[in-house]
């Protein structure tokens, strides 16, 4: 297992404008990368030997609105290497108002379904992602449910559970 | 009385909605929909320990053309919605439905944007059972009054 600070070093070496802030608590490695430069950022880490990153173990967004007033959400990434066996969390913020970022299933294949699970739930948009459809909620729903202003017993219109009722797909 | 007292024990007379019944309360072959744990108690209820076989409901199937009792057994969320509904459709009548769990009868804890309250949203349920999840024996309970409910119905109805 090689030292994962020397992962955040590589980095920010190759891209001094992506890396933002790098954190490690518990031996865990976290980097905040720029929203710009993700794309960039998981070719290199995938592609760098040292690093390895072959592996995408989880993509997830995050709404962070109303835990301050910069508005934002976040995404994301815990990548792990099967071959050094080191894992590493990218962040990256990106704004509310807009929530839109570069995708990296052109990167990591799995990518795809995470990134979907992403926009459905928080309306995140991968730009560049094969087939950014909802994934776990029904055809014609509408809003994303894991917003911070949805509402908590937030229904949906008559009208999609009427289709339901007959059955129709 | 009448024709039983000329052939003696060799002949039964009855109605066609009694034979009918008997049939079809006693041979319910059960669609299993399992959406959550309440599944698994539904499982249980068919191992030997419960063994739903006594009451001659054993034959799960996993195709809707073969069965005629659906148990509905779990969280219906809107995304399966549709689906039950299908395989509803495909069942061929006679049917029943059993809503099992506090979830399929009602929504349960699941009060959210996900969650169908109460899978009679979208199909007619016969039997609500309570429980999270109910117990085996409260399954068996329900699919006993399936069979008095068979009992009641006339082939005329279905």
């Amino acid at each position: 297992m090689s030292e994962v600070s020397a992962i955040a070093k590589r980095l920010k070496e190759k891209f001094p404008k992506a890396v933002t802030k790098v954190k490690t608590f518990r031996g865990e490695l976290t980097i905040s990368i720029d929203k710009d430069y993700i794309g960039k950022v998981a070719e290199f880490l995938y592609n760098d030997k040292g690093s390895d990153f072959d592996y995408l173990s989880d993509l997830c967004g995050v709404d962070k609105s109303r835990l301050d007033d910069s508005n934002t959400f976040e995404v994301v990434y815990h990548l792990y290497s099967l071959n050094q066996n080191h894992r590493v969390r990218l962040k990256v913020e990106i704004p509310a108002s807009n929530p839109s970022i570069d995708t990296v299933t052109n990167v990591w294949k799995t990518a795809d379904w995470h990134e979907r699970e992403a926009y459905d739930m928080f309306g995140i948009i991968f730009e560049g992602h094969p087939n950014l459809e909802r994934i776990l909620t029904p055809e014609g729903f509408e809003g994303y449910p894991l917003r911070k202003d949805y509402p908590l017993k937030g229904r949906q219109p008559n009208s999609l559970r009427e289709v339901y009722r007959k059955g129709k797909e | 009385m009448g024709i039983e007292t000329t052939f003696g024990d060799t002949i039964l007379t009855t109605t066609i909605d009694k034979v009918v019944n008997w049939g079809r309360k006693n041979a319910l072959w059960p669609m299993p929909f399992g959406l959550a744990c309440c599944a698994i108690e539904m499982m249980a209820s068919v191992a030997p320990r419960y063994d739903l076989a006594r009451f001659g409901a054993e034959v799960f199937r996993f195709s809707p053309r073969q069965s005629d009792l659906m148990i509905i057994a779990g969280t219906v969320t809107y995304k399966m919605a549709a689906v039950t509904r299908k395989i509803y459709d495909q069942m061929p009548e006679p049917k029943w439905v059993i809503a099992m769990g506090a979830c399929a009868s009602s929504g349960g804890i699941f009060d959210t944007y996900a969650t169908v309250q109460g899978v009679d949203e979208i199909i007619p349920v016969d039997v609500y059972l309570p429980g999270c999840p109910p117990r085996p024996e409260a399954l068996i309970h329900a699919v006993m009054e399936i069979q008095k409910k068979i009992s009641k119905e006339s082939v005329l109805d279905k």
